[in-house]
């Protein structure tokens, strides 16, 4: 298997001439069906796909996956919805037009909870999405087609877009990296939105250096997009040098601390544990790490500042989606009737309770209590976060409370039984903007869990350097998910 | 009415003139061709992003400054959200929080009067698409929905229909004296909301306001406020007046009437907040200073300038005003050098007349203020008579030429003082009895010695250098 190898690796062996562009499309194309058929990965395959023209860009010529929520020109792109299950787009999204101008190959749109609004990969109206390590249990989501195909070996790395997690967890799930960078780095325009001020691009990949590279092509200032910014000097792969000497990190007491569960499982008290391995390697390759305190309101608050905004502003991001323009015509006696039709029967039942959510906060009479109220809790954390970053070079913590659960029973309804500071705390990237990184760092019950670093807004480069640098400690770089069966548990 | 006061607000909303829409990159122009000019953004495509039309904010900035609003410091929008079938993106950017504008004023004339207008705010937003109805089916043409469209809304400080109209037609001439819009009313980019209600005249609280919406025309605005007014005042007089409710009508242009749309009740929340994707930003005070030297002179300084520096009656000078493009055309007119009163004249008698009788816009009018001067310098040096120059503007409006190619040796007048004399003695000394008639006190008889001239001159001679000749030798 060749897409199985890194992107250096991979530009390597074209560049020699020892394997083709097109003997890469054909492989990843193949793999895609096997992993359709085990995961449910895909939206579309896109089997007419071609290789390439193979030049000096490290990204030429190498196949990959895009989340089926960027827009495609002249190739399907639902939003993982039935409100736009023949959409196709007449243009590209911007970070999807870099890539092409990098030479990079798509091959397969992957499969999303319903236009990323939701964390299990279990409402995508082509059905659920399985994780490659376990197809009993899920990939997280949103992400969960980009996550499961990079995992199980497809090509090397396949776009995300994280709202709160979206990108981060499922790579935690599944064994990989998911990088976010800092907010308006890569451009929005032609992602589909969800909630405008939380939405990033980014990418899943197996390796460090890999999403630095794929990050480096897909960013740039947009006139398409005011929040993005002009990034042309930094420079994310070249900069990377992995050296943890002198770098100060800090995790939350109140988030990590193994005493903050005293009814902690197995698999929580052996994911603490082992994030606790992990601060100690860090410790003993030069990095200090202080264990520092956060206002527990505040960090309760998270999970309800992120719904409260992340609902409001969906509300209102898809009052587009009425089946005028596009989407199936609703049927009814006049145009009101008409989306109504089509709204009821596009969205499923957990997007519709989201949008009753956001309606309710941005009331007039709620709107003070609850939006506004919430925008002032996001500052104050941030403002929080932001303090700590002056005196550290970034914030690391474990995801989740261990590894990928069961699909069995856990559909996605926004329930408040998962709503644990370790289940939410990856929002508070989002409620900052700030660069964000996922990598694999370690088992739990044969099953990957990972660790997560968040730095400073425009230091990506840090951010990547301590997760570089940390990667290249532990045996789980580029690994690729193996089924149960083939683990010989 | 005499015992009843009525309050009027007014919510203005015209369409700027730029290059492309407030929010996206398509072209901003009327067209005929439906969904013309279109980018993704304004049939709000999944994913597409909303840009910003600096000119559009500058044109905000500079209205806000015309009205002495008090301007923000930062620059940012609202989303208003709403379900109609012409908001593709179901809600409209728009500013509420912080429009360009606050707290302004402004003085207009009516008939003799001045009236302070205050100002409510004045804010940047984009216009809808357009509906065509028809019977079995309506149709959505988007070459409208993203155009700039700046919203004034006054305080309830207005009294009557003549004052609002008063208002709304300096209002138009203002933008249009500014160039940031058109402000063409049959194009439908001035479009009114109009709040009417009722008081006692001696009542210090103001009664119960209805709304009127969409009101697209200055006449429609009369007849909707003074309608009204009839209607709250019946129910009131005939006690009924907890008839009039709080609510949003529209008005109806075949039975001039207005006509309930919804109650207060039913009134839409429009859940408005900030815009996410465009980001606030912090309004830069050289450029305030650079626009606010910008504004153009506007249409009262003009009038006062043509009264006190060219001269003009009041009459006169209103009446050029009242278009920019008059106003415009004199001014082109006066810096030709060009004696400023006859060129008022011109353009109040002749020009405007002939716009009138052919239906046609001043753009469009042949002669301009440069091919005109080639008649005025000519009549202003006597070589051609008032006659002569009348027929000569006609001749060059008729078949496309320059005037001066009509203005040749055979129709040039004779003001040879020399030359007349001559042939006016030799006219005298062949007409001995006349002249003696003449002197006898047969005065009418002038005339025949003028006549005598132009027969001879095929009536090209100066008439008034003639007379002045045969005057001197008759008299004398």
């Amino acid at each position: 298997m060749n897409n199985t190898k890194t992107i250096e690796e991979l530009h390597e062996l074209l560049k020699s001439g020892k394997i083709t562009s097109d003997e890469l499309v054909k492989e990843s194309l193949l793999k895609s069906h096997e992993i359709q058929s085990s995961c449910n990965a895909f939206v579309t395959i896109m089997d007419d796909a071609k290789g390439g023209k193979v030049t000096d860009d490290l990204l030429s010529g190498i196949p990959y996956g895009i989340k089926d929520n960027y827009s495609t020109k002249g190739i399907l792109t639902t939003g993982s919805s039935n409100t736009l299950k023949d959409y196709v787009p007449f243009f590209d999204a911007t970070a999807v037009f870099n890539l092409a101008k990098h030479g990079a190959i798509p091959v397969n749109k992957t499969a999303l909870d319903e236009f990323g609004m939701g964390g299990t990969g279990t409402t995508c109206h082509t059905g659920v999405v399985r994780n490659p390590w376990d197809l009993q249990r899920m990939c997280a989501g949103s992400s969960s087609g980009s996550a499961a195909a990079v995992a199980a070996g497809v090509y090397p790395y396949a776009l995300g877009s994280d709202t709160g997690d979206s990108i981060r967890k499922p790579a935690a799930f599944c064994g990989i990296v998911g990088y976010k960078p800092t907010y308006g780095m890569i451009s929005r325009y032609g992602l589909f939105p969800f909630a405008s001020s939380l939405d990033h691009c980014g990418v899943l990949t197996r390796s460090v250096k890999d999403a630095a590279i794929v990050v480096d092509a897909m960013k740039g200032q947009d006139k398409n997009d005011l929040t993005s910014w002009d990034s042309n000097n930094i420079e994310l792969y070249k900069n990377i040098d992995g050296n943890l000497k002198g770098k100060k990190l800090f995790y939350i007491k109140e988030i990590a601390n193994l005493n903050n569960y005293p009814d902690a499982s197995r698999e929580l008290k052996e994911h603490l544990e082992n994030f606790q391995k992990t601060v100690e390697l860090l410790r003993n390759n030069g990095a200090t790490i202080d264990e520092v305190s956060m206002d527990k309101t505040l960090l309760n608050a998270i999970s309800s500042v992120y719904a409260c905004i992340s609902c409001a502003e969906a509300t209102s991001n898809m009052s587009n989606l009425t089946g005028i323009i596009f989407g199936p015509r609703g049927k009814g006696s006049n145009v009101i009737e008409m989306m109504k039709d089509h709204r009821t029967k596009g969205f499923s039942p957990l997007i519709k309770r989201r949008f009753v959510i956001g309606s309710y906060i941005l009331q007039r009479e709620n709107q003070e209590k609850y939006f506004v109220n919430a925008q002032r809790v996001r500052r104050l954390i941030v403002d929080k976060i932001n303090e700590f970053l002056q005196k550290y070079d970034a914030l690391i913590l474990p995801v989740s409370t261990g590894p990928a659960t069961y699909l069995d029973g856990s559909k996605d309804e926004m329930t408040n039984d998962n709503s644990t500071l370790l289940e939410e705390h990856l929002q508070i990237g989002n409620f900052g903007g700030f660069p964000s990184i996922t990598i694999p760092n370690g088992f739990v019950g044969n099953l990957p869990v990972g660790v997560n670093i968040t730095g400073k807004c425009y230091d990506d480069i840090n951010v990547l350097n301590i997760a570089y640098g940390l990667e290249s400690l532990m045996p789980y770089k580029n690994q690729i998910a193996k089924l149960k069966e083939e683990r010989h548990e | 009415m005499s015992k009843y006061k009525a309050v009027i607000g007014l919510e203005m909303h015209c369409e700027l003139k730029s290059k492309s829409k407030v929010f996206s990159s398509a072209r901003n122009s009327y067209s005929d061709i439906p969904n013309d000019n279109v980018r993704p953004l304004d049939m709000a495509f999944p994913g597409t992003l909303p840009t910003l039309n600096k000119e559009s904010v500058r044109q905000s900035l500079m209205m806000a400054m015309v009205l002495n609003c008090e301007t923000p410091s930062y620059m940012y929008f609202d989303r208003k959200n709403y379900y109609y079938p012409d908001l593709p993106k179901g809600y409209q950017i728009t500013q509420m929080h912080s429009p360009v504008g606050v707290n302004g004023k402004i003085t207009i004339q009516i008939n003799d009067t001045y009236k302070d207008v205050l100002i409510h705010d004045i804010h940047l937003e984009e216009d809808s698409a357009s509906l065509d109805h028809y019977s079995d089916v309506s149709l959505i043409d988007y070459n409208r929905a993203g155009v700039p469209l700046l919203e004034l809304v006054t305080e309830p400080c207005l009294n009557s229909a003549d004052e609002a109209i008063a208002f709304l037609e300096y209002m138009r001439l203002v933008y249009q004296y500014c160039g940031v819009s058109d402000a063409d009313t049959k194009l439908g980019q001035i479009r009114c909301d109009v709040n009417v209600s009722i008081m006692d005249e001696d009542a210090s609280e103001l009664g119960t306001k209805v709304e009127i919406k969409n009101v697209n025309s200055f006449s429609n605005v009369y007849d909707a406020i003074n309608y009204e007014i009839k209607r709250q005042t019946e129910l009131k007089e005939a006690g009924k007046y907890d008839e009039v409710v709080q609510e949003t009508r529209r008005f109806d242009e075949e039975t001039g009437t207005t006509k309930r749309m919804r109650s207060k009740v039913d009134a839409i929340d429009y859940k408005y907040f900030v815009e996410p994707n465009i980001p606030k930003y912090k309004i830069n005070k050289e450029w305030l200073e650079e626009i606010r030297k910008n504004i153009p002179m506007l249409p009262h300084e003009r009038e006062e300038k043509y009264i006190n520096e060219f001269g003009l009656s009041k009459y006169d000078a209103q009446i050029i005003i009242k278009n920019k493009a008059y106003a415009d055309y004199f001014e082109k007119c006066v810096a030709l050098k060009m004696n400023p009163k006859l060129a008022a004249n011109y353009l109040i008698v002749n020009i405007i007349a002939y716009l009138n009788k052919e239906e046609i816009t001043l753009n469009e009018f042949y002669l301009t203020p440069e091919l005109l001067n080639q008649i005025i310098v000519e009549f202003e040096k006597g070589t051609i008579s008032s006659k002569q120059a009348k027929e000569i503007f006609n001749k060059s409006l008729e078949e496309r030429k320059e005037p001066k190619t009509y203005i040749t040796n055979d129709n040039v007048q004779i003001s040879d003082e020399e030359l007349l004399k001559n042939m006016i003695n030799n006219i005298l000394a062949n007409n001995e009895s006349q002249v003696q008639q003449y002197k006898d006190g047969k005065t009418n008889l002038f005339d025949y010695f003028v006549g005598q001239v132009m027969k001879e001159t095929r009536g090209k001679a100066n008439p008034n250098l003639v007379k002045e000749i045969l005057k001197n030798k008759l008299d004398n």
